[in-house]
């Protein structure tokens, strides 16, 4: 092997090279300036993309990192510009998505002297990565970024973060690349045991009731196909939950819709009538459960995990099949055989009717004068033929966006799912279209979510991201509205916004842009901003005081969801 | 229902791993009664012997939280039965007291410790067992006024007849070889 007399930073640089990136979020700063400096010789071979803040750039790297199944990267520099990271690497520590952030940090010899920007961004961020580690000499850098990249995308996917020394940056080193594929005290993922696999097929074939909850593992293990031949054979009706949205399409046979607690009704009320739950790659998060106590009581459990600290963490399990849910499946659909559950499937589709006339005519078909999320949301899923990649931020909107957009593909939707991170659209869309140039990306915000992270039209109009932006305005924080409303008798604690126009707004960063008030004039906005070459801003003003229905309230059974106030 | 479990966590020898571990406790809101760290009989792994008092669900969990850390290389959990564990106590006594009278030297004798040092002002005396034993002793030699007092964290190996840190080396490395 040759090696070449590099400095730190372009050992850095040339090490990303190695691991095939092609896309950088940052943002420089003193601490980071050599790593900067190096970038410039490489502007041909590697995109970067300076955004407005840091959160920016982590959000950015985490929409890219979702829709590609690569580690984003991100850039910051030493002190605020890494603890800005912060919001970011939780959020992707809590939805499994892998990342790679380079912070800048002080010289060596000025650690732990309170120099100027210096922040223990290692200690700080122990918690919320999978891994971290601070580099003090240029000779190790090739090697932990070879760990870097290893430990952010292998078994269940993290954020990983490795901090620079300025030193490091600067000294010199022989550069040669390894790529790393093990390390003692790691292992990602275990041989799926085929006796498990046994046991599971079968409860399987014994099952009268049976159910399979799928999450995002499905989409990380890239098992999209051998769940569908799965369900197909076994023929069970599957739920997804909101991190597993568009593994399978919307409107396959089998799909039952979604859990939790804005999920639909019948997947949720079903769940406590099963008698047998296959729950793959997913967690069962307390939104997904609602009552821990009286959740599947009649079902047996087979859960399908690669994260052993995940078994038996929430709910207790009959039969555990840990392993890479793509073997694990495959091996499972030999084992069981060809069957169906018409009668069981009838009961998914009986609720389904009641959801449809309590709760969907009202969202999608509304007599209201005012505009409903949903109608919006719907038509925007209907005018690009269920085919956009869906980036939504969090609150009513999320909620409602999970509900109605439809999704033929997968990797199709982008979401905070775990962490509920504000601020999390506008970024992540800029990095979902990076990853996917070719496909419509729809980022649909809330007015408060919005201004969060407001700053990132900069980002997108300077890099022009076609991103078609939705914002749905109803002049409130409106889930926390929604909640003060039903639980806290209306008192409308601080949720009531004064919004700029947005549409100007848009329009300084040189962002198109249009406000539909009126539902006549909703599709031709909506296919005005379809129509647009290029990023556009669509506000649309929606009915003051709606809720997101069905819902399981906090601390009730999944079988106690209600479909109206 | 909350009672003593032993962790023992094998390691590597990384910085910054003693945050993680106890970051994996502080998160539940755990206490850690006793900590222990040193180099285990394989060169270059360590190993942390902590004490908690949680149910063993609770425990189980947090096994497995540790045992997800990129550089632990396995723990295990055991009840205070299934171990046999010592933690040390070093004892600062006045010396006045042995001049005055032989109360201390039987103290001393019937626990079984022994004297690491005398001078002119005080006496040093070491006592190995358990916490109860050695709480014990503080409270007899107290009576004179202990002048410091210091006690270990907890020491712990299993009872089992198999090293089993080796053994799992041994099929780790068996396993990381078959994915070449």
């Amino acid at each position: 092997m040759t090696t070449k007399r590099v400095t730190g930073s372009e050992a850095l640089i040339l090490s990303l090279l190695e691991e095939g990136v092609d896309t950088i979020f940052g943002y420089p700063g003193g601490a980071i300036m050599p790593v900067y400096d190096a970038l410039y010789d490489y502007d041909k071979r590697v995109n970067h993309i300076l955004t407005r803040h840091e959160q920016g750039a982590i959000h950015g790297a985490q929409g890219y990192a979702r829709v590609t199944g690569k580690p984003g990267i991100c850039f910051a520099t030493s002190g605020p510009g890494a603890t800005n990271l912060m919001t970011g690497i939780a959020d992707a520590m809590i939805d499994s998505t892998p990342l790679v952030c380079i912070t800048g940090q002080v010289a060596s010899p000025l650690l732990g002297t309170d120099a100027f920007q210096e922040s223990d961004i290692v200690g700080m961020s122990i918690p919320v990565t999978k891994w971290n580690y601070q580099i003090t000499s240029p000779e190790e850098i090739p090697q932990a970024i070879a760990q870097a990249f290893y430990i952010a995308n292998s078994g269940r996917p993290g954020p990983v973060l490795i901090d620079l020394t300025k030193d490091a940056q600067f000294g010199e080193l022989d550069f040669e690349y390894k790529k790393c594929t093990k390390i003692r005290s790691y292992v990602p993922e275990k041989p799926v045991d085929p006796h498990a696999v046994k046991e599971a097929a079968d409860l399987i074939d014994a099952a009268k009731k049976p159910m399979i909850l799928f999450g995002h593992g499905i989409i990380i293990g890239r098992a999209e196909q051998e769940l569908k031949d799965f369900i197909e054979k076994a023929g069970i009706p599957a739920a997804w939950t909101i991190m597993g949205l568009s593994a399978l399409p919307t409107d396959h046979p089998l799909n039952v819709g979604m859990l939790g607690m804005h999920g639909n009704y019948g997947p949720n009320v079903l769940t406590n009538e099963a008698d047998l739950i296959i729950a793959v790659g997913m967690r069962f998060d307390d939104r997904v459960t609602g009552k821990v106590s009286e959740y599947a009581r009649k079902a047996k459990i087979i859960h399908i995990e690669i994260d052993p600290a995940e078994i038996n963490k929430i709910i207790k399990t009959d039969v555990r099949i840990l392993g890479d849910a793509k073997k694990a499946l495959k091996m499972l659909t030999a084992n069981v055989k060809e069957n169906s559950h018409p009668e069981w499937m009838e009961e998914f589709h009986k609720h389904m009717k009641v959801e449809q006339e309590k709760v969907i005519n009202k969202d999608l078909r509304p007599t209201k004068p005012g505009l409903t999320m949903g109608e919006v949301i719907s038509l925007a899923s209907e005018k690009t033929n269920h085919d956009a990649i869906l980036v939504t931020d969090v609150g009513q909107h999320q909620m409602v966006a999970q509900r109605y957009f439809k999704f033929k593909h997968s990797r199709s939707n982008v979401t905070s799912g775990g962490l509920g991170t504000m601020g999390f659209c506008l970024p992540a869309s800029m990095g979902a279209q990076l990853g996917a140039p070719d496909r419509t990306v729809i980022a649909v915000i809330g007015d408060g979510g919005f201004q969060m992270t407001i700053q990132e039209l900069g980002t997108i109009a300077q890099n022009k991201l076609p991103v078609k932006i939705i914002v749905l305005n109803n002049h409130f924080l409106g889930m926390v509205r929604q909640w003060q409303q039903l639980f806290f008798e209306k008192r409308y604690s601080f949720t009531e916004l004064q919004n700029p126009d947005f549409i100007m707004i848009g329009k300084g960063f040189g962002i198109e842009g249009h406000r539909v008030d009126k539902r006549e004039d909703l599709a031709n906005g909506v296919q005005q901003m379809l129509d647009h070459d290029g990023p556009y801003l669509l506000e649309v003003t929606i009915e003051k005081e709606d809720n997101v229905f069905p819902m399981v309230p906090t601390g009730a059974s999944v079988s106690d969801i209600i479909l109206e106030p | 229902m909350k009672k003593e479990f032993i962790i023992t966590i094998f390691s590597e020898n990384h910085i910054g791993l003693l945050t993680r571990i106890t970051i994996v406790f502080t998160r539940r809101k755990i206490n850690i009664d006793s900590l222990t760290v040193s180099e285990s009989a394989l060169q270059g792994i360590y190993k942390f012997t902590i004490v908690i008092k949680e149910t063993e669900a609770q425990t189980q969990k947090v096994v497995n939280q540790l045992e997800k850390l990129i550089d632990v290389l396995k723990a295990f959990y055991h009840t205070n039965d299934e171990m046999i564990y010592q933690e040390i106590a070093l004892y600062k006594v006045p010396i006045e007291p042995i001049y005055e009278s032989d109360a201390i030297e039987k103290i001393v004798r019937k626990a079984g410790a022994r004297i690491l040092e005398i001078t002119k002002d005080y006496v040093v005396v070491e006592k190995t067992g358990h916490k109860e034993d050695t709480q014990a002793l503080f409270e007899e030699l107290n009576k004179f006024h202990v002048m410091q007092f210091i006690r270990s964290g907890r020491v712990a190996i299993t009872r089992d007849p198999i090293e089993r840190l080796s053994e799992f080396l041994k099929e780790r490395d068996a396993f990381l070889n078959s994915l070449d």
